[in-house]
């Protein structure tokens, strides 16, 4: 495949009747029933079948480990997994080694990147020193960097003090900055391990109460009200935190909030195995959470789905329940498991999918080049995606470094087909190319 | 029986009962002079402990000896273990050296799950205690205890389940492995469980476990026919569980007083180390109605009921008609 031209028949723009399309020059070049002539000759032919077309998918939450944890994931891997699931950008969180709060480290991870050539890599800036809550980073220096940050996010850990959340969502605004807090409430969270609730009462497992996500949600709303500044919450996970976000919006705040893939689908009930695979930050959550969740996103109050995509190597999950390491791998599974549990579910079509995977965290990051409509004259940011195909989640053919997700020996619908980054195809039917 | 004993929640009441008739048994060796059988011979038994229980490790010991099981400790404490990954590495290790069964005490929660669902092992995994989930073979001994205490020992308990019978179990809820097989067990075994605590050191979600909670003491002591004490840690009040000890005490503990509101018939237990002053005073630890140093020699008898029945794999009538004439040492020698 070249960068050249490629002509895609019989595709359904967001899940609508069947079209051509033409990409020319990185651009959607023309979209029709037939723009064949003159201006297609020459080029790639990709039979659609009717598979469906949407804006390639935007990541707002992605650890690709790089620098510091090349065993588990490196930047050029992370980018072909996050091709491999229809995304076109993702956002880098800071947690690395060392952690992304210099404009050095942000530039660093923003070159690789751009050198992998698989998938834009937009770092997301520590919002404070070490992650470690006391003093401010440099988010200005970070900003002004070639790698232009505007999300900010100490994840992994809670910005827990309330005056340095206070002044980082003050301090951003020159910019139009977003802090991306992961809401958790440091000493509600000591020694969890999972979900408070009737299952970790029986498996004798640390409870991580919904209420420690709560209270700081509720907390961090009110301050971004009060200093009029934007906050977006990261895998937003319980009942209770929809509704306060519900609110908070309904007040016409400047909150958006974001949902796993897995939090969409699994309940604590899996911890029953003691399978660390299952082991995640915030925990799987209860039943009743995961329609709440599903709901919200449905009704617009979470915003978008982003992966926490964790790589983790083997032998930080083969190990008992409290030793193992927290996160799954998410990248390649994600739209697969949004169709499961939104679309074939009826909550929503795919103009909706679109609008959470796409337009929705463009415009939460400011990436300007991302999450446009299938359109003549945009960017050829796509993703091919054939609904009706059914497979088994196999870990093996994943893209990424790591093994640990919670899908494996699954039956999944959908598959990624293509993947266009700037009208070059970086996925072939299904492979990173 | 299944393979493996890591939960309660494992044994079916007929279980639970064959368990409890199988020790009755193998408590009569005890009255022997020569107190040994060879069901296990040449079988290897693998103590595997993550952390220190020396009444546990040693309890395990005696039982596997007194079934002439080949038996070695392994102390994966204070070694470079902190990391999960040396479960496995061990795992391995015992498998290679041909272990028959494992006894695993561990401080994290699931740990035995782990070991024996994975294929990492094919012997038989006996749950020794792990982290706050459960700790079977206490709740086997204690269920044994109550039914020697409350129904009768030898044939007049044979068979017996314990239908109808009011346990209370007081004090730490919360961090308690005896507690969550206790119930499980007691429950199966048809017990009315009764937990009491203060609120802090009962789980958010107790209300799916099969037993009733109380946060008053006095109110339900006059309606058990036993009342089980639990190790309550001082430093939980660091963490502000409870305020003081004396508060503790004086709400949770039990003292002569609360003891005389029991009814007759009732028995006092506690899996031990006791920390008197704390939840039971000198008093009561001392008081025949105390049933902790029966509950430690009960425990010898369960272990040996487990391991024959995970291991022995014959019927339980096998022990009482194995010959005695064995020239192996008596038990005082074994204990090293
Ligand atoms: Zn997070």
């Amino acid at each position: 495949m070249t960068t050249g031209k490629t002509l895609i028949r019989g595709a359904r723009p967001l899940g609508a009747d069947p079209v051509d399309v033409l990409l020319a020059d990185g651009r959607i070049a023309a979209v029709g029933t037939d723009p064949t002539g003159p201006d297609a000759s020459g080029a790639e032919i990709v039979e659609a079948n009717g598979a469906v077309l949407l804006p390639g998918l935007v990541d707002l939450h992605t650890h690709l480990r790089e620098p510091g944890r090349e065993d588990s994931e490196t930047v050029l891997t992370g980018t072909r997994a996050a091709a491999r699931g229809g995304f076109t950008a993702v956002h880098a969180m800071a947690n690395t080694f060392p952690v992304a709060d210099t404009a050095g480290v942000v530039e660093q991870v923003w070159r690789l990147g751009r050198s992998s050539g698989y998938c834009d890599v937009q770092p997301v800036g520590a919002v404070t020193v070490g992650l470690e809550g006391k003093q401010l980073a440099e988010l200005g220096a970070m900003h002004e960097s070639a790698a232009g940050v505007r999300v900010f996010s100490d994840d992994g850990k809670c910005v827990d003090d309330a005056v340095i959340m206070r002044r980082a969502l003050e301090y951003v605004k020159a910019f139009d900055g977003v802090i991306a807090q992961h809401a958790q409430e440091p000493r509600l969270t000591e020694g969890a391990q999972m979900n408070e609730g009737t299952v970790s009462a029986e498996l004798g497992l640390g409870g991580w109460p919904a209420v420690a996500e709560e209270s700081i949600i509720a907390r961090d709303v009110l301050l971004a009200a009060h200093v009029d500044s934007r906050v977006h919450i990261c895998h937003l996970s319980t009942a209770g935190s929809v509704e306060i976000v519900r609110w908070a919006k309904s007040k016409g705040w400047r909150v958006t909030a974001e949902v796993t893939p897995h939090h969409l689908l699994f309940t604590d009930e899996l911890v029953r195995s003691y399978d660390p695979v299952y082991k995640v930050n915030p925990p799987l959550r209860t039943e009743r959470d995961v329609r709440a969740l599903r709901e919200a996103l449905a009704d617009g109050t979470i915003d978008c789905v982003a992966t926490d995509h964790a790589p983790h190597p083997h032998e930080d999950k083969d190990c008992e329940w409290p030793a193992a390491a927290m996160g799954m791998v998410g990248l390649e599974t994600a739209l697969s498991v949004v169709q499961h549990t939104m679309v074939d579910t009826g909550l929503l079509d795919w103009a909706g999918v679109a609008e959470r995977m796409s337009h929705r965290p463009a415009e939460i990051g400011r990436l300007t080049g991302h999450g446009r409509p299938v359109a003549p004259g945009e960017p050829a940011n796509l993703v091919l995606f054939d609904p009706d195909h059914r497979a088994v989640v196999d870990p093996a053919s994943f893209a990424s470094r790591s093994r640990n997700t919670p899908y494996r020996e699954m039956e999944l619908p959908g598959r990624v087909r293509y993947t266009f980054l700037r009208g070059r195809a970086t996925v072939v039917e299904g492979e990173p190319a | 029986m299944k393979r493996h004993l890591v939960s309660a929640a494992d044994l079916s009441r007929d279980d639970a009962v064959l368990i409890l008739d199988t020790a009755e048994e193998l408590a009569r060796l005890a009255d022997r002079p020569v107190k040994k059988l060879p069901t296990l011979r040449g079988r290897t038994v693998v103590n595997l402990f993550f952390e220190d229980s020396t009444r546990t490790r040693i309890s395990f010991e005696a039982a596997a000896k007194r079934l002439s099981a080949d038996v070695i400790n392994f102390s994966a404490k204070g070694s470079s273990v902190s990391k999960g990954e040396s479960l496995k590495d061990t795992a391995l290790t015992l498998q290679a050296m041909g272990a028959d069964a494992v006894v695993i005490r561990h401080h994290a929660s699931g740990a035995p799950h782990r070991l024996a669902r994975s294929e990492w092992l094919s012997g038989s995994v006996v749950n020794a205690g792990d982290g706050t989930h459960e700790h079977p073979t206490q709740a086997l001994l204690d269920a044994f205890t109550l039914r020697r205490r409350l129904v009768g020992t030898g044939l007049r308990g044979a068979g017996a389940d314990l239908a109808g019978r009011r346990v209370t179990v007081v004090g730490d809820i919360l961090h308690s492995r005896v507690a969550r097989s206790g119930v499980r067990l007691l429950h199966t075994l048809g017990a009315e469980v009764t937990l009491v605590a203060p609120p802090t050191l009962i789980p958010v979600g107790v209300g799916s476990w099969p037993c009733a909670v109380s946060y008053d003491l006095d109110a339900v002591l006059p309606k058990s026919d036993a009342v089980m004490m639990l190790r309550v840690q001082r430093e939980r009040m660091n963490a502000a569980f409870f305020p003081t000890e004396r508060e503790y005490s004086r709400r949770y503990g039990l003292n002569g007083d609360r003891m005389a509101r029991m009814p007759e018939h009732a028995v006092v237990m506690h899996p031990g180390p006791m920390n008197r002053g704390m939840e039971i005073t000198a008093e009561v630890a001392d008081s025949p109605r105390c049933t902790a140093v029966e509950q430690v020699t009960n425990g010898v008898s369960i272990r040996m009921a487990v391991l024959y029945l995970l291991l022995g794999g014959a019927s339980p009538d096998s022990a009482s008609t194995v010959p005695a004439a064995t020239t192996a040492p008596a038990l005082p020698e074994e204990n090293q």
